[in-house]
């Protein structure tokens, strides 16, 4: 099994906008043994010009790989699409070969070469639940977060499609759940749970976008939920940042603080919410931060 | 819900031949991840589990497979609704003939963008991506305040060797449309 030691690839979106997600993880990681090693030369995962050339996508993916590939280390990201993205590439390029002799073609011309599935690419929740464990995990909560009711949502990346993510049960998800009773409080279940937020569609029709979002939100207000749990960058903002925003598009007001996992587990194991930086959160846990 | 932005409404009007471009329906179907379309058989599982498709009438997962089987060019171009796909991954998982939706809704989009029709943030994103080799500009003064709140230092990427990989590639697509 592994030693606990990952190149830590950290994407895009993450240092652009939401440092508060990095700052949490790498505390809560830190505690559980999880050594990172930075990521020296490293570039946009590719996933966001799938769209516009999918190829472009598999080579900026490969040149990421060939490094994790040098460096002889497991790749650990905290953005499940940068995470799907990686391992889809990585596992392309191990089983196909037209893929493989294609991207190594480019690849030639500045001196790297992609063997494919010699690493292995991790969303940090595969991290927490099957290397670290949940039984470590529950020895590290000092404080368990008993009254508190939440609710999750996992993100489509993190599971979809599953015959390249092959983790939890897309459909009936377990680990995020698992994980947030590790803490000690309670994961609800509500309408609509394991559908997208809506985040993907943001510039390009930014209603259809809102009222997505707006429609967990109500069903998760509806259940009495504290908080929501999420463990994606754009999952996150699209309910944090733009909160006020679906308030107003809907007519009708939230007020869910939006947490990232390692938020949730770091207070639970006992850290100072400044450590964690709840602080910058759009919505307030202030409430939430009483309580416990 | 009729603030459209870049997606009007469909206006529907009977299908004649001259919708149908078959040069066009073969030149997709040599894209990766289009292969399997032919085994669409019409139930609509796809559209029925499209998170999209719940709020907006515009959007139909099916619909969009059965113009791409006929090479409907034109009608899946006309309203950019090809950009609506939110690329969740659902209609994948559940499409009981295992066509990959989202593949073929991407392979449209890269076929929009070939032609000419991409949307603002995209040319955005690549060209900060040729630029620093990350998808947004991420100013200074927040690399600063990374260091200031005890993070290490942003990396910095091979910008000219991630622009020659990604120029290597626009090349080889230019004599011959040759697509794979
Ligand atoms: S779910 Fe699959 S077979 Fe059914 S309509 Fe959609 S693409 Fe076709
Ligand atoms: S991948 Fe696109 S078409 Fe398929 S369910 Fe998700 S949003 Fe709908």
């Amino acid at each position: 099994m592994t030693d606990l030691k990952y190149l830590f690839f950290l994407g895009c979106v993450i240092p652009y906008r939401l440092a508060s997600f990095e700052v949490s993880s790498r505390k809560v990681l830190e505690k559980l043994g999880v050594e990172l090693e930075e990521m020296p030369e490293a570039n946009c995962c590719g996933l966001p010009l799938d769209s516009v050339d999918h190829e472009s996508m598999l080579v900026l993916a490969a040149r990421n790989l060939c490094f994790a590939e040098q460096k002889g280390l497991d790749v650990m990201t905290l953005c499940p699409g940068c995470a799907g993205t990686l391992r889809k590439v990585n596992k392309l390029v191990q089983e196909d070969k037209a893929v493989k002799e294609k991207i190594n073609g480019y690849l030639k011309e500045v001196g790297l070469k992609l063997e494919g599935g010699k690493i292995r690419v991790r969303h940090l929740l595969q991290v927490l639940s099957e290397d670290i464990g949940y039984e470590k995990i529950k020895q590290a909560v000092i404080n368990p977060l008993t009254d508190l009711k939440v609710a999750e949502h996992i993100g489509c990346h993190v599971l979809r499609p599953k015959k390249y993510i092959g983790f939890d049960d897309p459909e009936n998800p377990v680990i995020l759940k698992q994980l947030i009773e590790a803490t000690g409080a309670q994961s609800l279940d509500y309408m609509y749970k394991t559908d997208c937020c809506g985040a993907p569609i943001i510039g390009v029709n930014d209603k259809l976008s809102l009222q997505i979002a707006g429609d967990k939100l109500k069903n998760i207000k509806k259940v009495n939920a504290q908080a929501l749990i999420t463990v994606c960058p754009f999952c996150q903002m699209m309910f944090d940042t733009n909160q006020k925003r679906i308030e107003q598009a809907l007519e009708e007001k939230f007020g869910i603080p939006v947490l990232h996992y390692p938020q949730l587990l770091g207070l639970a194991m006992g850290l100072d919410p400044k450590d964690l930086a709840i602080n910058e959160l759009r919505v307030k846990a202030t409430n939430l931060l009483n309580k416990n | 819900m009729s603030d459209g932005k870049l997606v009007s409404e469909t206006k529907s009007k009977a299908v004649t031949m001259c919708d149908f471009d078959c040069s066009f329906k073969a030149e997709l179907s040599k894209v990766a991840g289009v292969e399997n379309l032919k085994f669409c058989y019409q139930c609509g599982t796809c559209t029925a589990d499209c998170p999209i498709a719940r709020v907006s009438k515009d959007f139909r997962p099916r619909t969009i497979m059965r113009m791409t089987q006929l090479g409907m060019k034109e009608r899946i171009f006309e309203d950019n609704k090809i950009w609506l796909c939110a690329a969740c991954f659902t209609c994948v998982d559940h499409c009981p003939q295992g066509v990959d939706i989202a593949g073929v809704m991407r392979a449209l989009r890269n076929q929009a963008v070939k032609e000419g029709k991409i949307p603002k943030t995209f040319v955005d994103i690549k060209n900060n991506i040729h630029k620093s080799g990350l998808a947004y500009d991420i100013p200074d003064m927040r690399k600063r305040k990374r260091v200031e709140n005890g993070l290490p230092e942003l990396p910095i990427a091979n910008s000219q060797e991630i622009s020659k990989l990604l120029n290597l590639v626009a090349k080889s697509k230019e004599p011959k449309t040759e697509n794979n």
